[in-house]
Formats: structure tokens, sequence, C-alpha cells
């Protein structure tokens, strides 16, 4: 109880401090221009640290940290990605032509971006619905890492429905006191807390391990004590990849590192980020801070989920690895050691350090849900646009309604998985959306029929292949059961392929056919579109 | 390498490392490239903007 009472003083404060950067920030701009004009102060690191704590979260730290426990350091590769493709290719080739079209065509929304560049109604209610839909999957994975840490640090005071309803109450709190779109002064003190408590989590299990070679070492000498389970899927131990083409590997590689790593750049709370940005030169100066605070986030939670391993196995509480430290579950694995192997003040920062990822993530996501009801969907389906006096209305409620089904999946999703609900999300959007997003920023031949055919292509070989192909979902659904009679219609591997590495390539082939057949966009609104871009 | 024997994971800590560094040259080579003046787009753009967050 003592240690609730601390916990909750220190949210307090940290609340406290948190409201008055908001409040800071929003004094700071009393009017638009000089909302531009002040932009000009905000330091690039405060871009990119904000950037990135909207970019990670409870589910990256918690989650994926959880599954480089049970499959190893091959999730560096994720990290990898999340530099390549998450910094360098967002924010050099993408963020730099979003912001200019998006302020070209007036767009404030994600969907809004498409639908206006392909003069498409359809696009944009479209996109906003399948966001509305599918958003609180990856929401509910982001409290419930959050919530697993309190359940684990507050053992017989709150159990885990409890843990996600305080979460999720601080959060709203949070949103609907006015962090909705994550004022930078107050994502950029949440980023500060989360590359401090990630730092210090990697250096301290380091030193706990003798050393970074020294734990390698420790971590691959464990290799026989896979269980058996693991290894006939391909586990060959946690400082290696799984063998290739075992279900493992197909896991590790098509779902964990190319399905979050590629969906990064069509997750549309992160793409409206680049809007706010001023000119060019933030975005150059961002890569550096951006890059530096994705590898300390991503590349700690990735290597101490592995190494964890070494200090269950040799702990005599404990002498087991991680994954059965945990009960067998993922999600659990991270806060149970941090409650086990550090000191209790970290255990506080620790907190405060989720509350920073979940909060700076689920401002976002939660304003983008109710955005693509109310401004994207509603508005343009009910009132042809014209309705704007209802938006902020629908837009309220969008949120509290997206509050409302993320707690609810929080409570009913199974166990293990934060990261597997964050990669069937970000495969979603990938699948959905980049090819209709990267030709709107780069092909001026894309057509409104090819936008509109990729995306309906995406988005139904997502879910057909979600349905009676891919192995577990197929299972969990049970249509494919009812109407073949079998768990998947094909044979392996294509039951552990991925849907994006399938419906990526397919949205992305029709969008380039269909836009090849169809009419062409006219020339004044591409001039429009591209206005001031550079050759 | 790093104490990892299998060269398909340590060539990823590598690479997570290479590629940062490549992002801090980028940053430092850039640092003053890409200013722009503010057109009326930009300005028309944060507008909207706000006026939809005061109301929210």
């Amino acid at each position: 109880m003592e240690n609730l009472l601390f916990f909750t003083i220190a949210v307090v404060i940290y609340l406290g401090v948190t409201g008055y950067l908001g409040y800071y920030g929003y004094k700071k701009t009393k009017n638009a221009l000089d909302y531009l004009v002040a932009g000009r102060d905000v330091h690039p690191v405060v871009m990119a640290v904000s950037y990135g704590a909207t970019f990670i979260s409870t589910s990256a730290i918690i989650g994926f940290g959880g599954v480089a426990a049970m499959l190893g350091m091959g999730l560096l590769w994720l990290t990898a990605l999340n530099i390549i493709i998450g910094i360098i290719i967002a924010f050099i080739l993408f963020g730099k032509r979003t912001r200019k079209m998006g302020h070209n065509l007036e767009a404030h929304t994600f969907p809004e971006l498409l639908g206006k560049r392909y003069q498409s109604s359809f696009i944009q209610s479209f996109s906003g619905l399948i966001i509305f839909i599918f958003m609180p999957l990856y929401a509910a994975a982001v409290l419930i890492g959050a919530a697993r840490f309190l359940e684990s640090t507050f053992p017989g005071v709150l159990n885990f429905n409890v843990a996600l309803v305080v979460y999720s109450l601080i959060i709203c709190a949070y949103v609907f006191a006015g962090g909705i779109k994550g004022v930078m002064y107050t994502d950029a003190l949440q980023g500060a807390i989360m590359f401090i408590g990630m730092v210090v989590l990697l250096v301290l299990t380091y030193i706990n391990l003798g050393g970074i070679v020294p734990a390698h070492r420790a971590l691959s000498a464990m290799a026989a004590q896979v269980p058996e389970k693991l290894a006939a899927q391909g586990h060959l131990g946690w400082t290696s990849m799984p063998a290739f083409g075992s279900p493992l590997w197909w896991t590790l590689v098509s779902t964990i590192v190319m399905g979050v790593g590629i969906g990064v750049l069509a997750q549309p709370q992160l793409a409206v980020r680049f809007l706010t940005v001023k000119s060019d030169k933030e975005i150059n100066r961002g890569v550096m801070a951006g890059a530096v605070f994705i590898l300390v986030m991503t590349g700690a939670a990735y290597l101490v989920g592995a190494l964890s391993n070494v200090y269950f196995f040799n702990n005599p509480q404990f002498k087991q690895i991680a994954l059965a430290a945990a009960g067998g579950n993922v999600d659990k694995v991270i806060p149970l050691y941090i409650n086990s192997a550090m000191p209790r003040w970290f255990v506080t920062l620790f907190m405060l350090t989720l509350l920073s990822a979940a909060m700076s993530t689920s401002s976002s996501q939660f304003h983008t849900m109710g955005t693509s009801i109310g401004r994207d969907f509603i508005e343009k389906i009910f009132f042809k646009g014209k309705g704007q006096r209802y938006t902020v209305l629908l837009t309220k409620i969008g949120i509290l309604v997206g509050v409302i089904a993320t707690v609810i999946l929080g409570a009913k999703l199974p166990t293990s998985i934060i990261a597997i609900a964050t990669a069937i999300f970000f495969g979603l959007c990938a699948s959905t959306f980049l090819p209709a997003y990267a030709g709107a920023l780069f092909w001026k031949g894309m057509t409104r029929s090819g936008a509109i055919a990729s995306m309906c292509a995406g988005f139904t070989a997502t879910a057909l292949w979600f349905l009676f192909v891919h192995k577990k979902e197929a299972e969990a659904f049970g249509l494919c059961q009812a109407l073949f009679h079998k768990p998947t219609l094909a044979s392996m591997p294509w039951p552990l392929v991925d849907p994006v590495l399938i419906a990526l390539p397919f949205s992305c082939v029709v969008a380039v056919v269909v836009s090849l057949c169809t009419k062409k966009i006219p020339g004044e609104h591409l001039d429009k579109c591209f206005k001031y871009f550079k050759a | 390498m790093f104490g990892i024997d299998d060269p398909q994971v340590w060539s990823a800590y590598l690479v997570c490392i290479l590629s940062t560094l490549f992002c801090v040259v980028y940053g430092i080579v850039n640092w003053n490239k890409g200013d722009e003046e503010v057109h009326k787009e930009d300005q028309a753009w944060v507008a909207g903007e706000k006026s939809v967050e005061e109301k929210l």
C-alpha cells in the first residue's frame, strides 16, 4: 500500500507538470501566424522526440520486449527497420512531401489528405471508417501493456482489469483535459522520461549481467534451455535467428519485423505529425534525434527482453527461462523482470516511463479515432462535407466511443496479445493505405480509381488472408472451419505467412495496373498538390 | 561480434548502430538546409488547425 501511495503521488506530480507544459504551449501560440513563427523556435530535438514518443508506446516496450524474451535478439531487425523505414524513409522521403501537400490541400487528417489528393469523398470516408474500426485493437495493445505493469507492481492490490480501468481513467483525464493532440512540449517531456527510463534499464541490465559481451555470451550459452515446444518450431537459442522457414522464423520475419517495420509508414497518427512541422530544415534536424531515440527505446526493450532469460535462469527464486517465469504470458515478462531485478526507485521511474509511453501514443490514437469517424466519415457521408458545425461534437463522441471500445477490447483480448494486435493493425494499414499514400506523394500518374482499387484490394486481401489462410487468426475466427471444415485453406508455409507479404504487393500491383488504365487526375489539381515541390 | 555467434543477429545489432550513425551524420550535414518561407497555404493550414483544436 505504501508503494501504491508513492505511485499515486508520483503520478499526480507528473500529471501536474504535464498539464502545466500543455498550458504553456497553448498560451505561447496565441494566433495562427504567431504559432507558425513561434514554431521556428521549437527545437528539432523536441519535434523528433515528440514524434518518437507517439511512435513508441507500451506496446513496443512491454509487448515486443516480451516477444524478444521468447524469440531472442533477432528482434533487433525490427529496430533496424524502425530506424531505416520509420525515420530515414518516413522523415526524409515521406515527411517533407506530406507536409507540403497537406498544407497545399489544407488537409488536417490522414484520410483527408488522401481524399483531397485524389478528389474522392469515398477515399476519405472509407479510410476514416477503417481507422475507426481497427485502431482500437492497437490502442488496446497500448493499454494492456501499461495495465500488465501495474498488475505486476501491485499484486493483490490491483488485478489486471482494475489496472486497465485505472490506466484508462488517467489517460482519459489527460485526453479530455486538452492533451488531445499532444502538444509538442508535453510529448517531449514524455519522450525525455521514456528515454531516461530505457537508458537506465539497459545500463543496469548490462551491469547486472557483467557487461555487454559477457551478457550476450551467457545468453548464447542458454541455447540448451530452449523448451522442446519452441525448439520444434525452429527456436535455435536467444542469440540466433530461428531456423529458416520454420514457424517461428515466419512469425519473426513476416509478422513482427516486416509487418510492423513497413506498416509504420502508413500510420495515420504519425503521418499527420509532419503537417505541424514548419520547414524541411526541422525534418533534416529531427532525423538525428529521432534515430537515436528509436535506437534506445526499441533496442533497449528488445535487448533487455532477450537478456532477461539470463537473469531469471540464474536467479534461485526462478531458475527458469523468462517465458516460464512469467507463467507463459509474453506480456508479463518485462513487468516481472523490472519488479524482480531492478531497484524500487527504478520501478517508480519505469511506471512514469510507461505512463508517458502510453499517454503520448494513446492521446494521438484517440484523437485520430475521433477525427476519423467525425470529420472523415460521418461529415463526408451524411453531410457531404457541409456539416462542420457538427464535426466537433461528432469527433468528441467518436473519441468517447473509441475509448470505450478500446477498454472493452483490452479486457477481452487473450494473453500474449500486445505485439500481435499491434502487428495486425500496422500490417492492415500498410496493405490498405501505403500504395495510395506513396502514390499520392510520388506519382502524378496515380489515378483516383487506382487509389480506390488498391485500398479495397489491400483491405480485402488482408481480411480474407486472416479469415481463411493465416492459421492463428483463421482458427480464432472459426469462419474457415464453419464453411470448409478445416482450420485453413492453404498448405505450409502459407498459413504462417503474414498477410502484409501478400496483401501489400497485391495492392501495389492493383494500384499501378488500374492507374495505367483509368482517367488521369486533371493537371491543374496536380499543380496545386505538388506546388512548392522541388524537382 | 558483440559476443554473439550468429551473423544474422550481430549484423542486425550492427545495422542498428550504423543506420543511427547515418542519421546523425545526415542531421549534422543538413543542419542548416531546408529553410523555407511561409506561404499563404501554410498560414491557411495553421489557421484551420488552430480553429479545430480550440473547438475541441
